[in-house]
């Protein structure tokens, strides 16, 4: 596999999850322009599609001992939603998913306390298409809102039953106002910390009384139905002030209003707080650090820049995202390899580049849990912990560890791989694991060391014995050492 | 708050290479672990713990006009005494465990425990508990400043998170502690057996050693990866321990039995974290359910610290431990609707240890609302701190950590009358 587009590796690394061999050749052929654009207007029909490729030759595995249900068994989900990232032809819409759900980081197990295993899995993750009773869940909006208005989305997500369970807002009334949502809708999913002060806290959380659900069972039927309500009858209708303005006219209070008139309040609320210019420079700083490095500061140029693109198109994803690709601090070769790689990350990019025929992604799920990141369950609503947080000893050693079990899955097919370079073991390490993984070229020392071990145990003859062991062996090295945490 | 933390971090990640590049240190380590076998225990309760909860004003009416629904009943407390101010205080009824520890003189409760103008984010809250600073909250944690001034260079496994990650507390500008969550989970992989496997680990020991100090956060992940190679066969052997006493299977118990391991074995750990979650209760807290969240969570922390309080006294190692037992705030005083209570302020801070001197410290609120009560804030809706948290630390750091607490500190937070240590 020959790795020589190192913008077009760099862009897929970032806005997917890193290039199969048949991704690189396509996105570069088009050239980098080309290639933002079709990640960014991807099809959605054809992302739908890749659904019906689980369990087909050719593909990654899932395992399930009884009949695979990705609707509503949460592991099965967590397997679907892993082989929609390693074979997805739309990469962005997947990592924009994940994006979004570290942003509004919301956790399957306290839902399904609340409505049962099943509809827990399908309110995080269900796609209407597929739904028996069309419903989409929290990731899905993500999917196909993620690249849309972020005025919109955070008005579905907050009105979704996921969150109003996940945040309690199901238990907000008129009587007894309950803060969570309304704290964290400021502190986290918009302004953030420093830019509200405590009042805006208790406002908000009357703002937001009477916004539930509603749950409908069809008949003979075992999963609901989930769609959002407004119980007037437990709408707070008294004004309420703000420390910042509401509306264009500087205005800081939104109005008393009768009660059936009360969702309007939130709506007002939601809008606002999209709007708001500090939302925008959060925003620009979250993408930023995920998109463009960890390593530095979020450059102010950039910021700016990326939050005028964001309020001037009145908070639509699609051109922010486009200016982010093409912002000359993403392009830069010095932002290269200047991200944490996630667990799920890190995970996906070793099967893309190291091989998958014959691995199950349900192989995946305890390294994961290990290395720190369990999808649909982030340790709290900020998320997760990123960056240098991912690395404590036990996160590394479980990367190294699943770095060795996946090899050692592949190691007949990397044996095969590696054959054409046999004939010494420079050539092993430099023609075939080297090319074979997206990776900077390591230093002396480690290069050295990989020789040693390449050398180690007799005198090299490249015999089909030597070549099982070290094709594999080196390339678990690699995989694990501390260059390729990076993307 | 992410962002504040990865910006602290990567001002100490040269600092740490620096440290990481330093040549071998076997002889220091031995010196750090012969020198004193003491070790401090975090218990953090994460989620903000409601402390009217944990001890149980049960003669104040307002307790109980306050909390229709989730109050504790008088009788079902576990009496306690009463403290300083003649207020009579009772543990949870599922505090059993606790209870016993507190009768053997080994439990030592500070009430009214935080700073003022109270953070109620989880998130700022959290960092300043770690900082041990309330007005910048992105430097190095205060056990990290521990660690870092232990004999240079600190042996590996000098502070120990029992958990995935490594608390901002337990981050210093120049040491950083491994996680463990699961002990026996600590080995190395090879794709290879035998010798083969042999090579491999070595090969990822001797690359894991390569820290370039032209990429610095190279340099931080291969330092982690060092210090997970260098630590498997301690590690190893502390989870072949067995207790003498049986720790129930959940998350506290068994990290409590690694902590339990690492001090029999005498690997020269002087900090673990330990923690356990599940007390942002919103809703349904369920204080009196028999199977309520607040009520299982309260029987986790008691039973889980009087296993490990029996265990250590059985292995002759309690005077060489103290647990420090905390949350990052308290909770509202007026339950809301939804059978929960939200974010509040002061909260309620616990020692243990063979070497404590138990009681009850600090005086209970009076819960009436009126905005005037003075032990109350927020008109009258938040218990208001008596105690700064930081001068139970420095009473932790001075007495028992035996390193001045000014420096780690930033400032003299020393209180005599906080003498359970």
């Amino acid at each position: 596999m020959a790795r020589t587009l190192p913008q077009i590796e760099h862009l897929l690394r970032r806005a997917g999850f890193g290039g199969s061999e048949t991704e690189l050749s396509d996105y570069g052929e088009m050239g980098y322009a080309a290639a933002v654009e079709a990640l960014i207007n991807f099809d959605p029909a054809a992302s739908n599609a890749i659904d019906d490729f689980i369990r087909t030759p050719g593909y990654i595995g899932v395992t399930a001992t009884r009949a695979f249900e990705p609707q509503t068994n949460i592991t099965d989900t967590r397997q679907r939603w892993l082989f929609r990232m390693v074979h997805t032809p739309s990469p962005l819409q997947e990592k924009m998913a994940l994006f979004w759900h570290n942003h509004f980081a919301t956790g399957y197990n306290k839902i399904a306390g609340v409505v049962g295993p099943a509809d827990g899995a399908r309110l995080m993750d269900s796609r209407a298409s597929r739904d028996p009773l069309g419903m989409n869940g929290q990731i899905e909006l993500f999917r196909t809102m993620g690249l849309g208005k972020f005025t919109d989305l955070l008005t579905e997500v907050s009105k979704h039953a996921s969150m109003a369970i996940w945040l309690d807002g199901r238990q907000n009334t008129r009587n007894s106002p309950q803060e969570n949502f309304g704290r964290e809708i400021i502190e986290l999913f918009t302004m953030g910390v420093a830019n509200y002060v405590e009042t805006d806290v208790y406002a908000a959380a009357r703002v937001f009384t009477g916004w539930n659900y509603t749950r409908t069972l069809p008949a003979g039927s075992a999963i609901a139905n989930y769609t959002f309500q407004f119980n007037a009858n437990q709408h707070e209708p008294a004004a309420k002030t703000f420390s910042f303005p509401i509306y264009s006219n500087g205005s800081k209070t939104i109005p008393a209003r009768a009660q059936t008139q009360g969702l309007q309040d939130g709506i007002d609320l939601i809008v606002a707080l999209a709007h708001h210019p500090e939302t925008a420079r959060r925003l620009a700083r979250k993408l930023w650090t995920f998109f463009v490095s960890e390593v530095r500061e979020p450059d102010a140029a950039f910021v700016e820049s990326i939050a005028q693109v964001y309020l001037a198109n009145d908070t639509d994803m699609k051109p922010v995202m486009r200016a982010v690709f093409n912002s000359p601090q993403f392009a830069s070769a010095g932002s290269h390899f200047e991200r944490y790689a996630w667990p799920v990350e890190f995970v996906v990019r070793s099967i893309k580049e190291i091989g998958f025929l014959g691995f199950s992604v349900s192989d995946t799920l305890t390294p994961l849990v290990n290395m720190g990141q369990t999808l649909y369950e982030p340790p709290d609503v900020s998320g997760w912990d990123t960056g240098t947080w991912w690395f404590s000893t036990g996160g590394m050693l479980a990367r190294m560890n699943f770095a060795a079990q996946l090899v050692t899955n592949q190691k007949f097919n990397l044996r095969d791989l590696a054959r054409p370079y046999r004939s010494s073991p420079e050539s092993l390490i430099t023609g075939f694991a080297l090319s074979r993984l997206t990776i900077p070229m390591p230093d002396p020392d480690v290069y050295n060391a990989l020789l040693t071990y390449v050398r180690a145990g007799g005198n090299w003859t490249g015999s089909e014995t030597q070549l099982t062991n070290k094709a594999g062996g080196t390339v678990h090295l690699l995989a694990g050492s501390a260059d390729y945490q990076f993307v | 708050m992410k962002t504040t933390r990865r910006d602290f971090i990567r001002g100490g990640v040269s600092a740490f290479t620096v440290t990481f590049a330093a040549p071998a240190f076997i002889s220091d380590l031995a010196r750090a672990q012969g020198a004193n076998r003491r070790n401090l225990v975090i218990l953090y309760l994460s989620g903000g713990n409601d402390a009217l909860s944990t001890l149980i004003p049960y003669q104040d009416s307002f307790y109980y006009s306050r909390r229709p629904t989730l109050a504790v009943p008088a009788g079902s407390v576990l009496q306690v005494g009463a403290d300083a101010s003649g207020k009579a205080l009772g543990l949870h009824p599922r505090l059993t465990g606790l209870k016993q520890i507190f009768d053997a003189g080994h439990l030592a409760i500070i009430q009214r425990s935080g700073y003022s103008n109270s953070s109620r984010s989880h998130f700022l809250g959290t960092d300043i508990w770690s900082t041990a600073n309330t007005t910048n909250t992105t430097g190095s944690g205060w056990l990290g400043r521990y660690l870092d001034q232990l004999p240079n260079p600190a042996p590996p496994l000098a502070g120990w998170s029992a958990v995935g990650t490594v608390p901002h507390s337990l981050i210093g500008n120049y040491v950083t502690a491994p996680a463990i969550p699961n002990p026996a989970g600590y080995a190395f992989l090879s794709p290879n057996t035998g010798t083969e496997a042999t090579y491999s680990r070595n090969a990822m020991t001797s690359i894991a050693s390569h820290l370039p100090a032209e990429r610095p956060q190279v340099a931080f992940v291969a330092g982690t990866a060092q210090s997970a190679m260098s630590t498997l066969d301690q590690v190893a052997a502390v989870a072949s321990y067995a207790g003498t006493v049986t720790y129930a299977n959940n998350g506290l118990a068994q990290a409590l039995k690694a902590v339990a391991g690492a001090m029999v074995q005498g690997i020269g750990t002087k900090v673990f974290w330990v923690q356990t979650g599940g007390f942002d209760t919103h809703s349904n807290q369920g204080t009196n359910a028999a199977n309520g969240t607040y009520a299982n969570n309260m029987a986790t922390v008691g039973d889980s610290l009087l296993a490990f309080h029996n265990d250590m006294k059985n292995r002759g190692l309690l005077n060489d431990t103290c647990v420090l037992v905390f949350s990052e705030f308290g909770r509202r005083i007026t339950e809301n609707g939804s059978g929960g209570t939200d974010h509040g302020a002061a909260g309620v801070m616990m020692a243990m240890g063979g070497l404590v001197n138990g009681g009850l410290y600090g005086t209970a609120a009076s819960l009436n609302p009126d905005p005037q009560n003075p032990t109350l804030e927020n008109n009258g809706g938040d218990v208001t701190f008596e105690t700064d948290f930081r001068s139970v630390y420095a009473r932790v750091i001075d007495n028992w950590l035996g390193v001045d607490s000014t420096g780690l500190l930033y400032g003299n937070f020393r209180k005599s009358s906080l003498s359970f240590i």
